[in-house]
């Protein structure tokens, strides 16, 4: 019955975290990688095949690193399942390639004690071995293996070569194949830890000379980067340089995307086909994909900084750094990134959210990073500003206009720190999970392993988020075009389709918010992506001049709203799940629809409070 | 073993150089469970005899701390680190 089942070879690394097991994986597999998500779990699988020099085609996988077998994190129980072969539909791994950083072994070989009473067949690779030699690190390989009891090898993951003595272990090791021998491995206790530590303990004294002198370039390094106030001016100021780039180098490529697809759409736009086809693959395919590939760009940069960041070794400094601040609020110190990278886009600053291992303090920065003010708002937010707030100094020096702008940031992350703090409230019965990570040696990143890690994420966000994305687009422009105007109409198309009919229906519940039936039917294709809701605006109320004369509707909008509607519309746009896109992702990355509910009800929410509140009160005020 | 110049690392000043005592779980502020606390610090390396040196500290209340553990270093919290026993003196440590 497990005719299915994959008859190559599967081989599993396992290590701790920063052993250098994934630029080991790089290097043996390169772009012949596959990433999927374990069933019903955030947690990623990486698996990539080869051929070894003996000939063998083997399936390796890269299970999430660890301490021990003892899982505290999914990650972990990934990984424990995994080797111990309990995980639905998989089968236990044919050897377990335990990999150690050889400048740092003392915890990988109580791991790999650990590793041995699986009762699998077992390979110890000493990785990483030219930084060890290079810093007077000797290990007598034969020796450690004699007395481990299991197979040594050295490896390099970074240099031609660098993998032949692995590979060469492994062809031996699926040629014995050695009968399994019954697992008895148990969840250890704090006394048999203790126990395994003194076992390799007394393993790193016998078989490595020259440890116990650290690592000099990443104490004079740490001097700086870590210190108390230096190093947070340093962590500011590359993640200005980080944020500048997600925005203004990024630009280009938008513009570029945006254009082609505009083009795209302008060649579909010459009169030949039928006028819904047209539309259909104008504004809604093309106009679709066009909308996801456009975050692209500022995907890959963002992405290049926080590989380049952990390879260096320096996120688990960032997050030393910003603890004790972002603890304030209930976050983790891993969020601060994820969190400043959503005010470029959440979608990035979502997916970033993968550095955090805590479930609980990955989901909290899931569900907050919407908030954070993204790019996509400023169109909105510049629109209504410029039309209804006047021109003019308070306190002598300070534009008005540029203090309502700054007053909705500042509500934005207000608001982001109140829901975390909330949330942490709600979900937890304790104070939280523990901040304790290793602080790794720096490490110069190898542009190869940029490269496949860009690549992975590129194919991830394209392939998957993007068929998600790209169906709530056209479920979007369904909505915007179906039914059809009658024959004579003279309003513009989208007032007779579903979007209107909705609108309307819904007016009754805006009304208190002072939003008009026009300002519902905009918030439709808002959906797409924020930013088009500008163009919505001036389609229903049929401005000529098409979507680019922003000035133009912000002179019609003066004339039609009151300013209480306006300012309710920008504290609702604060709030509110105001993008297909993003709540895309989060149903990827948290893997359920439920937290993707969570949060769309849950902006949805606040949004109408804020909306209702600053609306009844600037009625009240007499600006309605 | 836990005598008059045992205190917590949680406690310790930056620089201090010494060994860890023992581990005492309960000594923690709120949080993980003690026998988990215990299995975790054992996992990260802080075991009976091995050398603790309180490398860096945060700006605010010198949370969380960086310290280093016989070869690793490792960043904690003040809190956790209440656990962890430690003897001051410990110039002579390298091992054999």
């Amino acid at each position: 019955m497990n005719a299915s089942v994959e008859l190559a070879p599967l081989v599993a690394l396992v290590g701790n975290p920063n052993c250098g097991k994934t630029a080991l994986f790089n290097a043996l597999t390169g772009s012949r990688q596959k990433v999927a998500n374990y069933p019903g779990v955030t947690v990623e699988k990486k698996t990539g095949r080869l051929t070894t020099p003996g000939g063998h085609a083997i399936q390796l996988l890269d299970l999430p690193g660890t301490y021990s077998l003892r899982a505290r994190s999914p990650d972990e129980e990934i990984t424990r399942d995994s080797v111990l072969g309990k995980l639905a539909g998989e089968t236990a791994p044919d050897l377990i390639v335990c990999v150690a950083d050889s400048s740092n072994l003392r915890l990988s070989l109580r791991l790999a004690l650990e590793l041995k009473q699986v009762g699998r067949p077992i390979v110890l690779a000493l990785n990483m071995i030219d930084i060890s030699r290079k810093r007077g690190i000797e290990i007598d390989a034969e020796r450690l293996s004699r007395e481990l009891g299991v197979p040594v090898v050295t490896s390099v993951a970074v240099r031609r070569g660098g993998t032949d003595a692995l590979l060469a272990e492994i062809d031996r090791a699926l040629v014995r194949m050695p009968a399994v021998a019954t697992a008895n491995w148990h969840a250890p206790s704090a006394g048999e830890l203790r126990g395994s530590q003194s076992e390799a303990d007394q393993l790193l004294r016998t078989c490595v000379r020259g440890l116990g002198r650290p690592d000099g370039g990443t104490a004079r390094a740490d001097a700086v980067l870590l210190h108390p106030v230096g190093g947070l001016l340093i962590l500011l100021a590359i993640l200005f340089v980080m944020f500048q780039a997600v925005f203004a180098w990024a630009r280009p490529a938008m513009d570029a995307i945006a254009a082609g697809f505009a083009l795209l759409g302008g060649l579909v736009d010459d009169g030949s086909l039928p006028d819904l086809l047209r539309s259909f693959l104008k504004d809604g395919l093309i106009a679709g994909v066009g909308s996801v590939l456009v975050f692209l760009p500022q995907i890959l940069i963002l992405f290049f900084f926080i590989l380049v960041l952990e390879d260096l070794g320096y996120m688990a400094r960032a997050a030393f750094l910003m603890d004790r601040i972002m603890g304030g609020a209930g976050l983790h110190g891993r969020a601060f990134i994820p969190l400043l990278s959503s005010f470029a886009c959440a979608i990035p600053g979502i997916m970033a959210t993968r550095v955090i291992d805590d479930k609980r303090d990955r989901l909290t920065t899931i569900l907050v990073a919407p908030l954070m003010t993204c790019s996509a708002r400023i169109p909105v937010y510049t629109l209504i500003i410029s039309a209804f707030i006047p021109d003019r100094e308070v306190a002598g020096f300070l534009g008005l206009q540029g203090l309502v702008m700054f007053g909705l940031y500042a509500v934005g992350i207000g608001g982001a720190l109140g829901v975390s703090f909330i949330i942490k409230r709600i979900m937890r019965d304790s104070p939280g999970a523990p901040f304790m990570l290793e602080l790794p040696n720096y490490k110069i990143p190898q542009a190869r392993s940029i490269a496949v890690g860009l690549w992975t994420r590129a194919t991830i966000f394209l392939e998957r988020a993007g068929t998600t994305i790209l169906s709530m687009m056209i479920l979007i422009w369904v909505l915007a075009s179906f039914p059809r105007p009658p024959v004579g109409a003279t309003d513009p198309a989208i007032n007779y389709s579903l979007a209107a009919i909705i609108g309307k229906a819904m007016e009754p519940l805006t009304l208190p918010l002072g939003f008009n039936w026009q300002i519902n039917v905009a918030l439709i294709p808002g959906m797409a992506a924020r930013e088009v809701a500008v163009g919505a605006l001036g389609t229903i109320y049929a401005i000529d001049g098409g979507e680019g004369a922003s000035d133009k509707i912000g002179q019609v909008l003066a004339g039609q709203w009151s300013l209480a509607t306006a300012l309710a519309l920008l504290a609702w746009y604060v709030f509110a799940p105001q993008c297909a896109s993003t709540l895309a992702v989060i149903r990827r990355e948290t893997g359920s629809w439920k937290w993707m509910a969570v949060t769309f009800f849950y902006m949805l929410a606040l949004a109408y409070a804020a909306a209702l509140a600053t609306y009844q009160i600037a009625c009240t005020l007499g600006a309605g | 073993m836990v005598n008059q110049r045992t205190f917590s690392l949680g406690e310790a000043r930056i620089g201090f150089r010494g060994r860890i005592a023992a581990l005492d779980a309960n000594r923690a502020g709120p949080g993980l469970e003690p026998a988990e606390l215990e299995r975790r610090l054992i996992e990260l390396g802080f075991v009976e005899g091995a050398t603790v040196e309180l490398l860096h500290q945060g700006l605010f209340g010198r949370d969380p701390i960086a310290v280093r553990v016989a070869e690793g270093t490792i960043a904690l919290r003040r809190r956790e680190a209440m656990a962890i026993m430690v003897e001051a003196g410990a110039e002579t440590e390298v091992p054999a």
